[in-house]
């Protein structure tokens, strides 16, 4: 399929873990569904999950764990 | 003739101008967080400007219309849908009966204002309709709204022009980086020169502790501190005053590291020195900052504080003789 961008609807710090002491939701390479939560958002003391708009496979995470993202910015690209 | 609520988006509020008169009582005069596009976003559907409408922070929500009413969106750039249809922020549009009015992803501020004609009617407490969920004050009984309500609306009275709108002069929002002008208070002897200095120095940075209640900053130079022996019944830090009352715009910094802005939801009173307030004219633009955004305090003194709330009526005045 066509490259596909998911990007944050929020401004915030994200994160690709459920919990700190837990292992990332999915790694590059995994195959995605439509409706995974690839990653949190946190921002106003409260986390927001970020999910997959289209089936895929996860070609990168431009967004590392712990970094500071922009409304609309990309947090993964599927293939 | 009800509004009803699909989804909520984030933190999604009915907000008017707030409830002035109760903060002795540490109930805060909450209201919208940018006052200037509630009232614009009111005016262009024709109502009061202080009728409630709805507040929402970076997602919009989704709603169905039960009448034909007229909308306006101010505020943030989040651009509003009518059954999947762009329609402009800041201007005033048609929504039919059953149509769903949703929203796209957020451009660039952080709040919108969604005006109904008709206004929000749910029940006034202490003057207002204001939500301030702290207190389980107002709102949808005391809370935010959410998916699944009702919402119901008031009768609009005067008729406006479909798509009538505001110049883009008139459109406040933040500069990048933002300038929030400062005038120093009672307690800025509490911190050394150099730090008086570094605080305007420096470039800021928003936090993600950032809500109603109050916007915190990160990333400038720790503020020193002057020796002193602490007074009776101040806490042992240095930030530590004893306690006083806080104003709206107040910025505290506890332990001199993260300055905290307090805004329309403020708590009344508390032990934490404040270095001075930002001033009325610019606490609208707080409102609309994002997480991470860069920010630069602006010393000012009451004079220039004074002349800039003087130019935001101004402002005001032109946008009420522009809307009537």
């Amino acid at each position: 399929m066509a490259k596909h961008d998911v990007k944050s609807p929020i401004p915030g710090t994200f994160y690709r873990k459920p919990a700190p002491d837990q292992a990332s939701y999915f790694e590059i390479g995994d195959t995605v569904a439509k409706g995974d939560t690839l990653g949190l958002v946190e921002v106003m003391k409260t986390f927001h999950e970020v999910k997959a708009d289209a089936d895929g496979t996860i070609a990168d995470f431009p967004v590392s764990d712990g970094e500071p993202v922009m409304a609309g910015q990309i947090i993964a690209e599927l293939s | 003739m009800t509004v009803n609520v699909i989804s909520a988006g984030i933190a999604t509020t009915i907000q008017d101008l707030g409830r002035p008169g109760y903060y002795h009582l540490g109930i805060p005069m909450g209201g919208a967080m940018d006052r200037l596009a509630l009232k614009t976003a009111n005016l262009l559907v024709g109502n009061d400007e202080g009728a409630a409408g709805l507040e929402s922070v970076f997602v919009g929500p989704e709603l169905e219309f039960t009448r034909d009413v007229t909308v306006a969106v101010c505020g943030a750039e989040l651009p509003p849908k009518v059954d999947g249809e762009p329609r402009d922020t800041w201007t005033a549009f048609t929504v039919k009966a059953g149509q769903v009015l949703s929203f796209d992803f957020l451009k660039s501020g952080a709040r919108i204002y969604i005006a109904i004609s008709g206004g929000i009617t749910t029940p006034v407490h202490l003057g207002s309709r204001s939500t301030y969920a702290i207190g389980a004050l107002g709102g949808v009984n005391g809370r935010p709204v959410q998916p699944g309500d009702s919402l119901p609306l008031g009768k609009s009275s005067k008729t406006v022009k479909d798509g009538i709108s505001v110049p883009v002069a008139l459109r406040r929002g933040p500069s990048n980086p933002a300038e929030l002008r400062v005038l120093p208070g009672l307690y800025w002897h509490r911190i050394t020169e150099q730090s008086q200095d570094s605080f305007f120095e420096d470039t800021w940075k928003v936090a993600n502790e950032a809500d109603r209640m109050g916007y915190r900053f990160q990333g400038g130079r720790k503020l020193e501190f002057v020796e002193r022996e602490q007074p009776f019944s101040a806490g042992a830090d240095p930030s530590n005053i004893t306690d006083a009352c806080y104003p709206y715009g107040s910025i505290q910094v506890p332990s001199g590291s993260e300055p905290i802005v307090l805004h329309r939801d403020a708590v009344s009173g508390g032990g934490y020195f404040m270095l001075g307030c930002v001033i009325s004219a610019d606490m609208d633009l707080i409102g609309q900052l994002q997480p991470n955004m860069p920010v630069r305090f602006v010393k000012v003194d009451m004079e220039a504080a004074l002349a800039a709330r003087k130019e935001q009526a101004a402002i005001m005045d032109e946008i009420r003789e522009l809307l009537s």
